[in-house]
């Protein structure tokens, strides 16, 4: 059989005789231009003295109406409607930003006065006034958050083994994944309410340690380390499963030596945003733990300072003159963002190593 | 060390759904025996419940007999986990660990089972299988990376690897080569000739040629009826199914007026 190898003749241009496949179009940069245009159009506005709420939105607006104008006359109307709901959905993320960036600032102008050497090694003891550090709440925020940790992680990753692997749908694991979720919407303070209570049964009413802090927290916590791992769980391939049953593994090996391992990036961000969830918690830390001027590097007993608690009440209640104490709120509050990033980094980190490889 | 497989009556269900009705078929060792038929028939689903793969799925279960050398697969007394070790699968999507290398997916099947063995003894096992599978000289100087980095042939063969390296007896294969080029396929069917001189092999296959080229007895599985059971039609020697079948079913599917 032979093959004809003859180029194809469609029409005399070669081209064939089809509607042209070319089309005008706006020029390649008018994206970036766009936002250019938007931004020198908020400040013309500024400039004839609109303030810079109004001016910016002048300036939106103005965008979002002649830029899909423009690229109907040229381009035609599916292209003009891509336009608009690209700038649509860009300035929802900007405007997504405002907050963030506004809260950043407004954290770091604030706290970057108090930081120090003397702010990280000092505790509140016997200071009046300016001086003095947040030592101790820092250590009682890592310890507190460390227990509730350790408390919550192994129950929620438990837990979303039985319902991946074991509950497979039936009536428990439906009553499990609707509880969870009922103890998702738990308000904090109610959380730092069951903890006192249920501590006060055991040591008395005015009972104060960073244990029943933990224990508040991890009332907290479980259910999203639950959801979230359990999310990761389901992602692992049900191949990699049978596999494994397929050499003779037992199910209990295969979880631990082939689900586990395979999801433990996903796991590893999972836990660090419940973290990252219970650490500013104020409420339940202000009722369970209490407030302290001195270190405790005791959860069992007796009051803990800690950076939520700690900015509240320097905020609360002052003292006089009220400046360095609103400083050093500040420089909590800033510090606690810190730490929350430093953690975000670690688990960046974590999940880099331990993903698989060769799919990075 | 091979062993055969007789299976008689076995009813296949998921839930209440029949999937597969009624099939006796006796599978030779050391022989090549693969299984035809149309998608949707059963083929897998009856490979799956030889090793009680089936069961895995949540709801699956069999009614019937399974016997391999005698005894019975489906006894109450059985471990499932033993049988899995004695009767190896290779799947459809070549599946490597991503979290291992190549040289600790050959081992699995003892790494997952936390079996001690000296380093020698498991370079040993390792060059076996991989020459065995036809992979040795393709990766033997980079055994420690990621099973996932091979290309998707390789990682076919990998997996065979895999289920050679543990030693069973039966080697179950559900569309091994339905992803793979000509290439890959004609390394795996050389592996299958070399493999039977020590296994049983069962192989699912969606290629005529391949069924014919590589199996001593053919099966044909087809559906009784849309919605209905898959059933098994026809089981015989391959030059006998390739050239006189004895049910019109069976001739008019192997040459394509299927349908």
């Amino acid at each position: 059989m032979s093959v004809d190898t003859s180029p194809r003749t469609t029409g005399p241009s070669g081209l064939g005789d089809g509607p042209s496949l070319k089309q005008p179009s706006l020029p390649r940069r008018t994206g970036t231009f766009t936002a250019v245009a938007a931004v020198l159009l908020a400040l013309g506005f500024r400039a004839l003295g609109f303030g810079w709420v109004p001016a910016v939105f002048l300036a939106w607006l103005v965008v979002v109406i002649v830029v899909p104008l423009w690229s109907t006359s040229v381009e035609g109307s599916r292209k003009a409607i891509d336009r608009l709901v690209t700038i649509l959905v860009t300035s929802a993320f900007a405007l997504a930003m405002v907050p963030l960036a506004q809260i950043m600032y407004t954290v770091v102008s604030n706290g970057a006065s108090v930081m120090g050497i003397d702010f990280f090694t000092f505790s509140m003891r016997n200071v009046i006034g300016e001086g003095g550090g947040i030592y101790h709440a820092i250590w009682g925020t890592l310890l507190i958050t460390l227990a509730t940790t350790v408390m919550s992680v192994p129950i929620g990753v438990f837990t979303a083994i039985y319902l991946v692997e074991y509950g497979a749908n039936n009536r428990l694991s439906g009553w499990i994944r609707f509880l969870v979720d009922v103890m998702t919407g738990i308000p904090s303070i109610v959380a730092g309410l069951f903890a006192y209570a249920l501590f006060v049964v055991f040591f008395g009413p005015g009972v104060r340690m960073g244990f029943a802090g933990a224990v508040a927290l991890a009332v907290l916590m479980i259910p999203v380390v639950v959801r979230s791992v359990e999310e990761m769980l389901k992602l692992v391939p049900n191949e990699l499963r049978e596999a494994s049953y397929a050499l003779g593994v037992p199910k209990w090996r295969t979880i631990v030596k082939v689900v586990l391992p395979t999801a433990l990036a996903g796991i590893v961000t999972g836990v660090t945003l419940a973290i990252a969830r219970v650490i500013g918690e104020t409420a339940p830390l202000l009722i369970t733990v209490g407030v302290s001027d001195s270190v405790n590097f005791n959860i069992f007993d007796g009051r803990m300072a800690t950076l939520p608690v700690f900015a509240f009440n320097s905020i609360q209640s002052p003292g006089f003159p009220p400046g360095p104490s609103i400083d050093r709120a500040w420089g909590a509050a800033l510090v606690l963002m810190i730490i929350v990033m430093l953690l975000n980094l670690v688990a960046r980190l974590v999940s880099y190593v331990f993903s698989p490889k060769g799919e990075r | 060390m091979a062993k055969s497989i007789d299976v008689s009556d076995l009813d296949i269900y998921y839930g209440d759904f029949l999937a597969v009705e009624g099939v006796t078929i006796p599978i030779r060792a050391r022989s090549v025996t693969a299984f035809i038929g149309p998608s949707g028939c059963g083929k897998s689903t009856f490979l799956r419940s030889l090793n009680r793969m089936h069961e895995v799925i949540p709801g699956a279960r069999v009614e019937g007999k399974v016997l391999i050398d005698g005894q019975d697969l489906y006894g109450a007394d059985i471990d499932p986990v033993a049988v899995r070790r004695q009767i190896g699968m290779v799947f459809q999507r070549p599946n490597p660990f991503p979290t291992m290398s190549i040289y600790d997916n050959v081992l699995a099947g003892s790494k997952l089972n936390s079996k001690r063995m000296k380093k020698a003894d498991a370079d040993v096992i390792v060059e076996r299988s991989l020459r065995a599978s036809n992979l040795w000289v393709e990766v033997k100087d980079r055994l420690g990376k990621p099973g996932s980095s091979l290309s998707g042939g390789q990682q076919q063969r990998l997996c065979i690897a895999r289920a050679v390296a543990v030693e069973p007896q039966v080697l179950l294969m559900d569309e091994p080569c339905s992803a793979l080029d000509p290439i890959s396929t004609s390394a795996i069917e050389d592996l299958i000739h070399e493999l039977k001189e020590q296994y049983t092999i069962v192989i699912v296959t969606h290629n005529m040629q391949q069924a014919a080229r590589v199996s001593e007895e053919t099966a044909f599985f087809n559906l009784a009826g849309v919605g209905k059971p898959g059933r098994l039609v026809e089981v015989g020697q391959t030059t006998k199914i390739f050239s006189n079948p004895d049910e019109e079913a069976t001739e008019a599917y192997i040459q394509g007026r299927f349908g």
